[in-house]
């Protein structure tokens, strides 16, 4: 039922979901923790650029990546410095459009779940000499695990979902940037519609399945809490 | 008083009967003529009052949406296959097709002397990727793998070819810099008979398929009469000649 392209453009879709939310975890974790902890005033801006994406139309994201990543752009005279030749059209330029479309999903969920742990485990951790890491560590981050396990399966669900972005700077190559969704659309554009729609029905069963086990995860962190 | 009342009836008799005249007609239209089709419209409105609403975009798009029901009035295609198709299914007007244009493609980078007279820049390592429109679904993508093909530089350039969606984006790509040349429309490059910015190398016609661009009018067009008076418009004199300046034959 499925053709060899559109596996190709599943796997592909699956390595970059896996691999933008192994990043976010690293990159959204200390974000999250220090937006609970911080009394700085820059609480409120940082919050607002890292939610931006909700709101953004991925066609804007798109856009200024492709002139940020090109080589007249700052991140692309970055990259040609440091001998990364050029990131558009490629698998690791998907990655970073698509940890800065991510973010907010990774982020939210985090920082809901480091401000339900509250301050009072850290200070008892405090009290028995435990090092802020090692609190953080021991205490903050078991406790907060329902968090992680949310803010994760969100990011590799809205990844894969992501369509917009990967159209405007991915250039459509097999394998590197074709994932399932630009897949489905090329397969409308050329009318075959039958492989759209298997290819279709595969992603809308996966995002009902996701958000299915969302609901049912949600139940139970209530009562462990 | 009973003056009045007549002048009232009068004057929303007029209005009624200047808006009958003055339409709007919603364009589907293939990005590489979009512009083109903007300034047509304004030629367009002060010679008969109608009004052009526009949308550019992908053909095969617009197949998929007018054969679902799109409100469109007429169609102006990247191709002559697709209004041959939607007549045939009859979503459109099978005896108001016509081909309104021949496109030309054109080998293009911004840079003012990376692309040559003969083209040799494809034989080399020059540059790192080379935009097409998607050559599956797009008529200017597919015209650019039969360049390719027929100067025996296919196989060698294949692993650097990138692929925009519609030749809007391709156009976007080299533009940007992120690829360092592309095949695009001539008349996305062209003004006033010349080219406008860069190096380009104008394919010769007989490279690839003939880019027949037709038009039709669609089975959902709801003011008959101005949708053909645009019909006959795109076929005058005047338009033709403002196509050529184009980059259209």
């Amino acid at each position: 039922m499925l053709t060899a392209e559109a596996l190709q453009a599943l796997w592909l879709t699956l390595q970059l979901s896996t691999v933008v939310t192994l990043i976010l975890l690293v990159i959204g974790t200390p974000i999250a923790w220090w937006l609970v902890q911080t009394r700085s005033w820059l609480k409120r801006p940082i919050g607002a650029l890292v939610a931006l994406p909700l709101v953004l139309p991925p066609s804007v994201l798109g856009f200024y990546l492709l002139l940020a990543m090109g080589p007249q752009g700052p991140v692309g005279q970055f990259t040609r410095a440091i001998g990364i030749e050029q990131l558009p059209f490629t698998f690791w330029g998907l990655v970073i459009a698509s940890v800065f479309y991510s973010l907010p999903f990774m982020v939210q969920p985090l920082q809901t779940a480091f401000e339900a742990v509250g301050k009072r485990p850290m200070e008892v951790a405090a009290t028995l000499r435990a090092s802020p890491l090692d609190a953080f560590f021991s205490v903050a981050l078991p406790m907060a695990v329902p968090g992680f396990v949310t803010a994760s399966i969100m990011t590799f669900a809205h990844t894969v979902g992501e369509f917009g972005v990967v159209l405007m700077i991915g250039g459509n190559i097999a394998g590197q940037t074709r994932v399932a969704s630009v897949q489905i659309y090329d397969y409308v554009e050329a009318m075959e519609y039958s492989q759209a729609h298997s290819l279709s029905a595969i992603l809308l069963l996966f995002s009902f399945l996701v958000l299915l086990a969302l609901q049912m995860w949600r139940p139970q962190t209530k009562r462990e809490v | 008083m009973i003056r009045h009342i007549i002048h009232l009836c009068a004057y929303g008799i007029f209005v009624v009967a200047a808006n009958a005249q003055a339409a709007e007609i919603k364009v589907a239209v293939a990005s590489n003529f979009a512009n083109t089709l903007k300034e047509i419209a304004v030629e367009f409105q002060r010679d008969t009052g109608h009004q052009l609403a526009i949308t550019p975009g992908a053909t095969g798009k617009f197949y998929a949406q007018i054969s679902n029901g799109a409100p469109f009035d007429v169609f102006l295609s990247a191709d002559d296959e697709t209004p041959r198709k939607l007549a045939q299914e009859g979503k459109a007007i099978a005896a108001s097709q016509f081909t309104y244009a021949i496109g030309r493609l054109a080998l293009w980078s911004p840079s003012p002397d990376l692309v040559d007279k003969n083209a040799d820049i494809l034989k080399t390592d020059k540059f790192k990727y080379i935009a097409i429109a998607n050559a599956k679904v797009a008529p200017y993508g597919q015209a650019a793998v039969q360049t390719m093909q027929k100067l025996g530089v296919l196989s060698k350039i294949e692993p650097r070819v990138v692929q925009g969606e519609s030749i809007a984006q391709t156009f976007q790509f080299v533009s940007t810099g992120n690829a360092q040349l592309g095949f695009v429309a001539l008349s996305q490059i062209f003004e006033n008979g010349k080219i406008k910015i860069g190096s380009a190398w104008i394919v010769p016609e007989e490279m690839h398929e003939q880019l027949k661009q037709d038009a039709v009018v669609l089975q959902s067009c709801k003011n008959t009469s101005a949708c053909q008076a645009l019909m006959d418009y795109l076929k005058s004199e005047k338009i033709k000649k403002m196509m050529s300046s184009y980059g259209y034959k």
